[in-house]
């Protein structure tokens, strides 16, 4: 154990190499640890809150998909009920549009029957008229017997 | 080196055990170990810049494996040093750091053969040189005394000069003990340095010790003991590593109890 003039030096030595340390090692070193601790901690949350955006939009498209869904079936049951009632009203209008037909062809007929009727009876009238007066042979004043013989059309 | 067994082996320990020794004044205390020295700053510098040249560089990104490394040393200190010290740690990290790893690097000049340094220099004339400065006595007291003047130093600036010298005189027996408990504080104050630096010298001592009689063997003239000498020299190599290690980490944390000590009010 021989203490000498080593120990001074050494002691000045590590001075030197601790404030090397202090100055040049230590704080850059901290600071980039430091540095990366708070880049870590805000990668971490920002993936947390994007999991969360992510799940959150999910619900919103399934949401919307429902929606969707739902929207579609009501417009497709308000179709099928327009459908259904524009035929209903197709049969309605038909069938109204035949009766028409129908009683228009049915007013005609009656209305051709009577006149067919009528023509007949004018013309059965003058037949008996000439038939009588062939038969009396001699001219029946047409306009004195007028009367006698319209009433005698209308009993035909 | 040793020829014959018995005298050889004395002399070739003595030879390993005498330093490179640079006497400035013709006798007493005026003189310098200059392996001690020498490995010493180179190891120092090498620490240096190694560490700045990562700290340089360092980024926040993804750091490189280097950078990773030293990372990894820093927290690691940094860790003990927050274990212990609860207040700003940018004077007592980079200290607990430079005495890791200082003492780590030059406990670790104890791995290398112990005749490699010594043969090497030997071709430049020079005769003796011991390889590992925490082997050598002023190595460790010279850190161990900076640790000293750093406790005195935190004392005094956490707890003022009135505040430290009413701690000294009064601390633990009261006021009426005051200079029974000065000389028990004093003696408290001077094992600290004593017993850090005396625990790394001894054990770096020992080992260094242990690796020359083992290396002894090698020309002991039988091949047996040439093949034990390979088998211990492995072995106690191996042991070693941890005893470094150990040594280092146990400077370190000392270091820091003791300046947190200084901090901590009585």
């Amino acid at each position: 154990m021989d203490f000498n003039a080593t120990l001074i030096g050494e002691m000045i030595a590590f001075a030197f190499l601790i404030l090397f340390c202090v100055r040049f090692v230590w704080p850059h070193l901290t600071k980039a640890i430091e540095e990366r601790q708070l880049k870590i901690a805000e990668g971490l949350n920002a993936a947390e809150r994007a999991h969360a955006e992510l799940r959150e939009a999910d619900n919103k498209a399934a949401a919307e998909v429902k929606q969707a869904r739902q929207q579609a079936t009501e417009i497709i049951d308000r179709a099928q009920q327009q459908a259904n009632q524009i035929l209903d009203k197709a049969r309605a209008d038909a069938v109204a549009e035949i009766n028409r037909l129908k009683a228009a062809a049915q007013d005609d007929i009656a209305s051709m029957a009577q006149r067919a009727r009528e023509e007949l009876r004018e013309r059965v009238g003058s037949l008996a008229v000439q038939g009588a007066s062939k038969i009396v042979q001699r001219e029946i004043d047409a306009a004195a017997h007028k009367a006698l013989l319209d009433q005698l059309a209308t009993e035909i | 080196m040793a020829s014959e067994p018995q005298g050889g082996l004395t002399e070739y320990i003595q030879h390993h055990l005498t330093h490179l020794n640079f006497r400035v004044s013709p006798s007493g205390f005026w003189s310098f170990h200059l392996d001690s020295v020498s490995v010493s700053l180179a190891l120092g510098v090498i620490f240096c810049l190694w560490f700045w040249s990562k700290a340089r560089k360092a980024t926040s990104g993804v750091p490189s494996k280097g950078q990773a490394f030293v990372e990894i040393v820093l927290e690691f200190v940094d860790g003990q040093v927050k274990d212990v010290f609860h207040g700003d740690r940018r004077f007592l990290g980079p200290l607990a750091l430079t005495v890791f790893v200082w003492v780590f690097l030059m406990n670790a000049m104890d791995l290398l053969p112990v005749d490699l340094l010594p043969v090497i220099t030997e071709k430049f004339g020079v005769g003796h040189f011991r390889s590992v400065p925490t082997a050598d006595v002023n190595m460790t007291f010279a850190m161990s005394l900076t640790v000293l003047i750093l406790v005195i130093f935190y004392s005094f600036k956490a707890k003022g000069f009135g505040g430290y010298m009413h701690e000294l005189f009064t601390a633990p027996f009261g006021k009426w003990f005051a200079p029974f408990n000065f000389a028990l504080n004093l003696v408290e104050l001077a094992s600290k340095p004593v017993s850090l630096a005396m625990r790394l010298f001894g054990n770096m001592y020992a080992g260094e010790l242990v690796f020359m009689l083992i290396a002894g063997l090698f020309s002991a003239g039988s091949w047996l003991l040439y093949g034990m000498g390979i088998i211990g020299y492995t072995v106690w190599a191996i042991f070693h590593i941890l005893i470094i290690s150990i040594q280092a980490f146990i400077f370190m944390v000392l270091t820091i109890v003791y300046i947190s000590m200084a901090h901590d009010h009585h």
